[in-house]
């Protein structure tokens, strides 16, 4: 399977729809918050379409993964930017896949460290079966059930999807 | 071997810190990346961040401290390990306990990494040698060798400033002799590729082997300071002049003391650095240490980014360990 952009923009163009009849008005004063790496792409692209008042913020997870102790540091860690004040906002958490939950999981335990949102809706572009936690997308472009060692993968120039091989590495198509 | 080489695991990954000698380039700069991702965590409400959640730290220190010894301990908390802190002047070791004891018995409740300061050249690889193989050493400072963490700091704090530092000129102006940080430095700033380093010291304050090291010597501070990006002074310690390699503090001062008028003579927008403690009208005039291009407090706040950083890349690499 691969996807072409064309119809990954036209998931964002729906996702953007979805939350906007969700919101109405208060879009305008939504925190769009993506996580590093393909999440802060999907975030960007989002941004774009919703046109909120505040600059778009990012996460880096990897202080926070529950991981560590069995894989250690990634070494290459971004620095967090949130450019404003959660406290009593509504933040609009965003990832490419939601597979597990860990990642959704660590990344709430890291937003709550810059204050107190009122509320967090989470956006997925792909909302994958396997969840390991009670975690569920609000928004979200599509859904997909793929064997264990497949993995999707955005491609941050023009936000197509491809289907990668975890073992072999190879991309799959078709 | 490399003398390095005990550093890293068998995957190459840093296992303890213990010295900047042989730990190249790439490492140095992964590091000083990891150190500025750890300085976003000041950016948060709560200045927290659970990596280290369940780990105990042991500040272990043989020598007196309190800048370095504070910074590691914030750091570890700030990583969220339990932190224990030895004062060996009132341990078992003032009662005769070897080294390595100290150390088993501290294996021995669990502690995962130890922050050792130790008068002795050599202290800390001889307990890298002997810990178990998911326990981490982090040289604190082991008598005239090495100050890994502080170099690291001080290049950090110098990139920060100058990010172009392969075109940069550094003077470091002291006591380079019975300097770990001084040593450290010039291995640290040799791997990152800096422009130009030079010692500024009396005779006597220099060791032996600088220009094998590619650094430029003068013993005159004006010709010295001449143009330079980076000052970095050393602290003078007070039993060199008992041990009579120096007159005195003011004559020292008259000679070798940072002060404005010598400060002219480095680049207009050049920096300031000290790693503590100063001594005011010994090694540096009070008018540059709180003047504008003075980063000496900069450095202070850096060190726990640096620390933190270092910290979390030691502790990553331990084999998993049962019931983790």
């Amino acid at each position: 399977m691969s996807t072409d952009a064309a119809t990954v923009e036209g998931w964002l163009d729906r996702m953007a729809r979805d939350i906007t009849d969700a919101l109405g008005p208060e879009r305008q004063d939504l925190l769009i918050v993506g996580i590093h790496s393909g999440g802060v792409r999907v975030a960007q692209a989002l941004h774009e379409r919703l046109s909120p008042k505040e600059p778009l913020g990012s996460l880096d997870i990897s202080f926070y993964r529950d991981d560590f102790s069995r894989i250690g540091l990634h070494p290459r860690v971004r620095r967090s930017e949130l450019p404003f004040t959660l406290d009593d906002r509504t933040v609009l958490l965003v990832d490419d896949v939601l597979y597990s939950g860990r990642t959704v999981r660590a990344a709430l335990n890291e937003l709550f460290d810059y204050g107190r949102p009122a509320r967090v809706l989470l956006a997925a572009l792909v909302e994958r079966a396997g969840h390991e936690l009670p975690i569920r997308a609000d928004f979200s472009g599509t859904r997909l059930d793929l064997e264990p060692g497949q993995q999707v993968r955005l491609n941050h120039e023009d936000l197509g999807l491809g289907l990668r091989d975890t073992r072999t590495g190879e991309m799959l198509d078709g | 071997m490399v003398e390095g080489d005990i550093q890293l695991a068998p995957d190459g990954r840093l296992r303890h810190c213990l010295t900047t000698e042989g730990m190249g380039g790439e490492r140095i700069t992964e590091i000083l990346d990891l150190a500025e991702s750890f300085a976003g965590v000041n950016d948060k409400t709560i200045k927290k961040v659970p990596l280290l959640r369940g780990h105990t730290v042991v500040n272990l220190f043989f020598e007196s401290s309190t800048r370095t010894r504070s910074t590691f301990e914030l750091a570890a908390k700030r990583l969220s390990a339990d932190v224990l802190n030895i004062d060996v002047q009132r341990s078992a070791t003032s009662k005769g306990e070897s080294l390595l004891d100290t150390i088993a018995n501290l294996q021995a409740m669990q502690c995962d990494l130890f922050v050792m300061r130790h008068p002795e050249s050599g202290a800390s690889h001889l307990v890298a040698r002997h810990v178990d193989d998911d326990v981490h050493v982090i040289n604190a400072g082991d008598g005239l060798h090495a100050h890994p963490t502080q170099a690291l700091l001080d290049v950090f704090t110098m990139r920060r400033h100058k990010p172009d530092l392969s075109e940069r000129s550094v003077a470091i102006v002291g006591d380079l002799r019975h300097s770990r940080v001084a040593r450290s430095e010039i291995h640290a700033l040799r791997a990152l590729g800096v422009g130009e380093i030079r010692a500024i010291a009396p005779r006597t304050l220099l060791p032996v082997d600088l220009e094998a090291l590619g650094v430029r010597v003068y013993e005159d501070i004006d010709a010295g300071l001449a143009d330079v990006d980076i000052v970095v002074m050393l602290r003078l310690q007070r039993e060199r002049m008992e041990h009579a390699l120096l007159p005195s503090s003011s004559e020292y001062f008259a000679g070798w003391g940072l002060t404005p008028e010598r400060l002219a003579r480095a680049r207009p927008d050049a920096i300031v650095m000290h790693p503590g403690p100063t001594n005011r009208g010994v090694e540096i005039d009070s008018r540059v240490a709180d003047g504008p291009q003075s980063v000496i407090l900069e450095q202070v706040t850096n060190g726990i980014a640096i620390r933190m950083a270092v910290m979390a890349l030691v502790t990553g690499t331990a084999p998993q360990r049962e019931g983790r």
